[in-house]
């Protein structure tokens, strides 16, 4: 399915993750954060740039895993991206929602 | 004689050793397995022991009993693997060298990597029920305690046997109610996932019983601490649960000798290959069970039909032939409901569960999805199962290591 996303139409699934990130920029990364009421700072594109190269090199992310990246720490990664970071986070970042492992 | 070497002595490392011993040509291959424990336990049945559902002595038998002749079983504690010389040395300095080795080490409950879990309430009002002692003070606990906030909670993903949280909140559900004390008892299950199961079918079919069974979920739950002199768990975007009762699932760690040998993940799991078992790292290191980093559940029937799968791909091994990446993720689950009843999982990495029959399509006897009495004698004839045929590595009639499509009902 497509969603108008900043004045483009963007292939998204069902929960409104993007499935193909060449169509992602920071503009749609703006756009995808302002849904979620958050407004993005120097921070949380850092974390975001984390979390794009974990996926490019095809790393499975976790909370855990996210903590222990030096980037950010468990606790600053819930300031910035409260209720669900990860979920949140990779959303905003045009990359797949995490898959837990069960 | 070459050696092929298997580490643990659990569900996945006897199953292994049933298998290769009737597999392998016993002039060429010695099997060794070595494990730090002389007991063996039956770990489902942790769940039923805090309710004096099963006894101490249903769920543990001697190792020994449980390998084969002519394998040769040591009971030695592990230091090291050391996997460029080929050994594994032991805490005592004894050394083994491999020429096959498969990493069956499983995983264990790490109390400690949550701050305050250890802490002052620990088995006063925090307990656990996935190691044999944490189940066994967990009985004791229950058996006196009075009603109050019950917490039944996990602390992260992956854990071992991912629906037991679940079960023994539904199980606790109608303990309580046969006691006469259920008015006394709320009951809420805290998990890190956003809903019951990651899956979506199951997780709609089992949020639908918590409700049944008026048991409160609190979704998306990432711990940070235990304050244990408010008695609540915190998690890091600073709500709280208040509890009278703790029952939490730890984080799930591998074997601390994984992390000692460089050879895991930031959780001490093995990296592993999906599809064939064999070690990303090293091409004569083989991981079964828990021990791995595969995206399927950490449980007994996973590691039943890895097993079958991993005996065939060591003979591929040895002959020289390309191994076959044959392993689906295929997960085989009951879940105790309460009152005598159970439903029943049967999944894989590329398909969730779903309704149906099971193992017979169209016919069952039992039933996927659903609830049924026949499903939880399913359940509890399986610890029958488990020690009789399960362990001794006998194929379990109409269930193959591939996951079957037929009996189940999919959408289009």
């Amino acid at each position: 399915m497509e969603k108008i996303i900043s004045g483009k139409n963007i292939a998204v699934n069902e929960e409104g993750y993007l499935t193909d990130f060449s169509q992602w920029n920071k503009e749609i990364g703006e756009a995808l954060a302002k849904e979620a009421n958050i407004t993005l700072t120097p921070r949380h594109w850092e974390v975001l740039a984390y979390l794009q190269e974990s996926h490019k090199n095809e790393i499975p992310l976790s909370i855990r895993k996210v903590g222990k990246s030096g980037v950010v720490d468990i606790k600053e990664f819930y300031e910035l991206f409260p209720q669900g970071p990860l979920k949140t986070a990779t959303k905003i970042a045009g990359i797949p929602k995490p898959v837990s492992c069960i | 004689m070459k050696r092929l070497l298997i580490l643990g002595a659990g569900t996945s490392g006897t199953m292994m050793a049933n298998h290769l011993k009737h597999e392998l040509d016993q002039e060429e291959w010695e099997i060794v397995i070595i494990d730090e424990c002389d007991t063996h336990y039956y770990q489902p049945g942790y769940l039923f022991l805090p309710f004096d559902l099963y006894a101490p002595e249903d769920i543990q038998k001697p190792i020994r009993d449980f390998i084969p002749r002519g394998v040769n079983f040591m009971h030695e504690k592990l230091d090291k693997i050391l996997p460029a010389e080929q050994r594994v040395i032991s805490a005592n300095g004894d050394s083994f060298h491999y020429d096959l080795l498969i990493i069956a080490t499983g995983t264990k409950p790490a109390p400690d990597e949550t701050t305050g879990m250890l802490g002052k309430e620990w088995k006063k009002s925090v307990f656990d029920f996935y190691t044999y002692d944490g189940a066994l003070d967990l009985r004791n606990k229950l058996r006196e305690w009075e009603g109050g906030k019950l917490v039944v909670h996990i602390t992260e993903m992956p854990i071992k046997c991912p629906v037991a949280p679940l079960e023994f909140a539904f199980l606790a559900d109608s303990y309580f109610k046969h006691k006469g004390i259920r008015d006394k008892v709320d009951i809420t299950f805290v998990t890190p996932m956003s809903g019951a199961f990651t899956k979506p079918k199951a997780t709609a079919a089992l949020n639908h019983l918590l409700t049944e069974k008026h048991i409160n979920i609190i979704p998306d739950f990432a711990i940070e601490r235990i304050d244990n002199d408010n008695k609540t768990i915190v998690d890091y975007g600073g709500s709280s649960v208040p509890f009278d009762l703790l029952v939490t699932v730890p984080t799930n760690k591998g074997d601390a000798l994984i992390e000692r040998s460089g050879l895991g993940d930031e959780l001490n799991y093995v990296p592993t290959n999906k599809g064939t078992l064999q070690s990303k790292d090293y091409p004569n290191i083989f991981v079964l069970g828990d021990a791995s980093n595969l995206p399927a559940s950490k449980a007994g029937s996973v590691a039943h039909f890895e097993a079958e799968i991993l005996t065939e791909n060591i003979k591929r091994y040895i002959a020289g032939e390309p191994l076959k990446a044959d392993f689906d993720g295929h997960a085989n689950c009951f879940v105790e409901t309460g009152n005598g009843k159970a439903l029943l999982l049967d999944f894989n990495y590329s398909h969730e569960p779903v309704e149906g029959e099971f193992p017979i399509p169209g016919i069952g006897p039992l039933r996927l999805l659903k609830e049924s009495r026949m499903n939880h004698m399913g359940k509890m004839a399986f610890r029958w199962i488990y020690w009789n045929m399960l362990l001794k590595g006998t194929h379990i009639p109409f269930v193959s290591a591939a996951m079957s499509e037929s009996g189940k009902h999919y959408d289009k």
